[in-house]
């Protein structure tokens, strides 16, 4: 068996509750790894573009499938208006082993950060992209 | 024949539009798109002055400026995402 989602929702979501869909995908599961990313500093709204952000992050799944021995994988992204220690976004990956799993996960927020139609807006403004977020991403390539 | 057009962000604030309709009588480049959607308002030119600074999905696939819009299509203009 194999899981594969990406989704895009406005309600919290449950770590544990994820994680567990994936342990029970069968034997060969032997890590899984996960990244919650949360607001930091002030309060935000995030927007999105509904349809390709769906299809984008479901993309990104399947580029990881393509490098790493995944068994499954899933991604949640947050929209609306979220609150300082909020989750923004949940990423799990699960494999036979842990190396595997550490490096999707990172390669999947890497690649989320800079290609997944999101935009953040603070009190202040609309948050800048950041060139670090870039180099990052290029790793990868 | 149009294109529909989708804003994000603050190029949707500084058109005052999350979507519009664009007559699209033959197949243009997105950067010679850009020239036309100027002229429709104050808040066009604000928002797409500077080119360098926006991104573009055509079909809601990542494309560079020098993609082809086609009648039909789905076009949106939005600044560098910022999710995550």
């Amino acid at each position: 068996m194999s899981l594969f989602e990406a989704r895009v929702q406005a309600q919290a979501f449950d770590l544990a509750a994820e994680q567990a869909r994936l342990s029970a995908l069968g034997p060969e599961v032997g890590a899984i790894v996960s990244f919650t990313g949360q607001v930091r500093g002030e309060p935000l709204e995030l927007e999105h573009y509904p349809g390709m952000a769906e299809r984008e992050l479901q993309a990104l799944l399947d580029d990881a499938r393509g490098r790493w021995p995944l068994l499954g994988a899933i991604i949640v992204h947050r929209h609306g208006r979220l609150e300082v220690g909020a989750p923004i976004v949940l990423v799990l990956a699960a494999s036979s082993h842990r190396r595997a799993a550490f490096e999707a996960a990172d390669f999947l927020m890497d690649w989320l950060k800079t290609r997944a139609p999101f935009w953040k807006k603070e009190a202040g403004g609309w948050v800048s992209a950041r060139d670090s977020d870039e180099d990052a991403a290029a790793r990868w390539r | 024949m149009t294109v529909r057009l989708l804003y994000f962000a603050w190029v949707r604030e500084r058109i005052g539009l999350q979507s519009e309709a664009l007559a699209l009588p033959a197949p243009m480049p997105i950067a010679e798109l850009l020239e036309q959607l100027k002229g429709r308002s104050a808040g066009h030119d604000l928002a797409l002055a500077d080119p360098s600074r926006l991104r573009f999905a055509l079909n809601q696939l990542h494309v560079g400026r020098d993609a082809i819009v086609n009648p039909g299509d789905e076009l949106a203009i939005f600044p560098p995402v910022t999710g995550g």
